[in-house]
């Protein structure tokens, strides 16, 4: 059950002039949380903005003596609520209801997992990257962004063990363009008969990309879609994204409920806004 | 002082005036988790069809200053998959079942209504002519009077249960629509519906919706809502359920006092699910503040002695 609770921004860490991570203390929404789900957020009390918006759930934080305090969010800023987000101080509460949604499904071994991330769309990775370390899965993260400086916490994931392929728009790290590009060039490398699971999160564009690239080398994907949500709970219909099913005709599903997580082989990425 | 809560809508008791409202709360069930549904007065369910309903592509949303525009197009899966699946679960969890129904044709509304009556646990009929998201059905009955007249007495003729006409804020004289829906036999009348309105994107100088234009509400539209309300009030002598961006109990106790029975919640919901204890307890501490027994006593008091009204 989900719970809507008023956490306390522990630290605000900008990491760029867009994007920063909030530290909220909230032990039973972090406890709760499984990667791949989201929460809703009101970043102010009062009208305006009025709707909560929704984010992946980032890290899961602990103290020392490695008892579950919070959760973090990685924030970009694009619109009135994410500017909240981006000039919270420390002490300053914001409502979050959660966590909501379908998670990934984290693999077992041999399988290995290969996270493709653009962008702000790497918020999901870094709870599923410690939960694929806990079961000993060879992980990597493909990891698209603008430029060298808007790719974050590199160090934190070589901690978990993963490995990575970065890329960027303008070559600055990594490869020069998507991201598809290392995807492409690792797919094409590793034995077909390699188990490996791909989990995508970014630009739908991006997503798209992934999901058809990986197709080709008969490899699934999990995508984790963003889409405009009024409730997150089911109430509103807002939320739904275009899913065909076993040849099935296809089907406007609530990415709140059945979602945020489809196999990308599912979505009927034409239809798709 | 423990004070009572309980309404009445013709023969429809509810155990207190706060009704989910129906386009906000799904079918009832997705909110099993988070509220029990036995303590709300009503659950207004989702509009529902003769058949399954894809609705409009996104983008169905979009948020508007203290409000939002919604375009869902009434996506839903038909009376009869809700007889079947919903409606047992929502007896299961002690729900008072408002059942919102649309209709391509006046035809199609009794018809939906007609299964409605057979079923098991339904509290009462809302009627939907008021969507303004769909081409056919919905406002273009809603925006005649004699498409309201016809739409209303078709279902009156099907069933005994209660029937609200939902009535549509997109008109010039809404009163003169709730006369029509009591001289067509309905029970009360419910509004408003969503105002129609539109935003645009002026970098792509597209629509923000896809369908285009949608339906406004949220607190931008409450103090029309009121005043229609209390429009409808004066017009006829007629249980009236009240809706239009309440927040928080003093909201919904402006709708109360202006004349209606009962009122519905529907954006509140998306903000904070857990809005529902908060307006009983502020519904609860007003009375007791005012010394008032029964809220039922505070319907319609509205007091504009000493107060000009020219329009």
């Amino acid at each position: 059950m989900p719970l809507d609770v008023a956490a306390a921004v522990v630290s605000n860490t900008h990491l760029s002039n867009d994007y920063n991570v909030l530290a909220l203390a909230a032990p039973t929404v972090g406890s709760d949380a499984r990667p791949g789900q989201f929460v809703m957020v009101k970043a102010a009390e009062g009208n305006d903005p009025l709707l909560r918006r929704p984010f992946s759930v980032f890290e899961v934080l602990r103290d020392d003596a490695h008892r579950i305090t919070g959760f973090s969010l990685l924030n970009k800023r694009v619109g009135v609520t994410t500017r909240m987000l981006f000039a919270l101080q420390p002490g300053d509460r914001i409502q979050c209801l959660g966590p909501l949604g379908r998670p990934f499904s984290v693999t077992e071994p041999p399988e290995r997992a290969w996270m493709v991330a653009g962008g702000v769309g790497l918020a999901p990775f870094a709870t599923l990257s410690t939960v694929l370390r806990e079961r000993q899965i060879e992980t990597t993260l493909f990891y698209g962004g603008r430029t060298a400086d808007d790719l974050f916490h590199l160090d934190e994931f070589r901690e978990r063990g993963v490995h990575l392929e970065l890329a960027t728009d303008d070559g600055s790290r990594g490869d020069h363009g998507n991201v598809t590009i290392p995807l492409a060039r690792a797919l094409g490398n590793v034995d077909p008969g390699v188990p490996i699971r791909l989990y995508a999160c970014g630009p739908t564009a991006m997503m798209r990309a992934v999901s058809a690239l990986a197709a080709t080398y008969g490899r699934a994907t999990e995508v984790s879609l963003e889409q405009v949500m009024g409730c997150g709970l089911g109430g509103c219909y807002s939320c739904v994204v275009p899913i065909r099913r076993d040849g099935g005709p296809t089907r406007l599903v609530r990415s709140c409920l059945d979602g945020p997580v489809f196999d990308g082989g599912t979505v009927v990425w034409e239809a798709l806004v | 002082m423990s004070v009572d809560l309980s309404v009445d809508i013709g023969s429809l008791h509810l155990r207190n005036p706060l009704i989910a409202a129906s386009g906000c709360f799904g079918y009832g069930v997705e909110y099993a988790d988070v509220v029990d549904l036995s303590t709300l007065g009503g659950v207004a369910v989702k509009g529902l069809f003769l058949d399954e309903r894809e609705g409009h592509p996104p983008a169905r949303i979009v948020e508007t200053p203290s409000g939002m525009l919604n375009a869902i197009g009434l996506q839903g899966i038909g009376v009869r998959r809700f007889v079947d699946e919903k409606l047992p679960q929502l007896r299961a969890h002690g729900a008072v079942v408002i059942v919102n129904i649309c209709g391509s044709t006046i035809d199609e509304y009794a018809e939906v209504a007609r299964i409605l009556d057979d079923a098991d646990g339904v509290g009462a009929i809302e009627v939907n002519i008021s969507c303004p998201n769909i081409k056919e059905g919905g406002m273009m009955f809603g925006c005649s009077i004699q498409g309201t007249y016809d739409v209303v007495a078709a279902v009156r003729r099907v069933t005994q249960r209660p029937v609200v006409p939902k009535l549509t804020p997109n008109v010039t004289d809404v009163a003169s629509f709730a006369v029509a829906a009591r001289d067509a036999g309905a029970d009360a009348v419910s509004l408003v519906n969503t105002f129609l309105a539109m935003a645009i994107d002026v970098e792509t100088r597209r629509p923000k919706l896809s369908n285009v234009l949608g339906g406004l509400s949220g607190p931008a539209i409450r103090p029309i809502a009121v005043r229609m309300v209390h429009e409808c009030r004066q017009a006829v002598n007629l249980p009236i359920i009240g809706m239009g961006g309440i927040m928080t109990a003093s909201d919904a106790l402006e709708f109360i006092i202006a004349g209606a029975s009962a009122v519905q919640v529907g954006t509140a919901n998306f903000v904070d699910p857990f809005v529902w204890n908060k307006l009983l307890t502020g519904l609860t501490d007003y009375l007791q503040r005012h010394a008032l027994a029964k809220i039922s006593d505070l319907v319609g008091t509205l007091d504009i002695s000493g107060k000009d009204h020219d329009v």
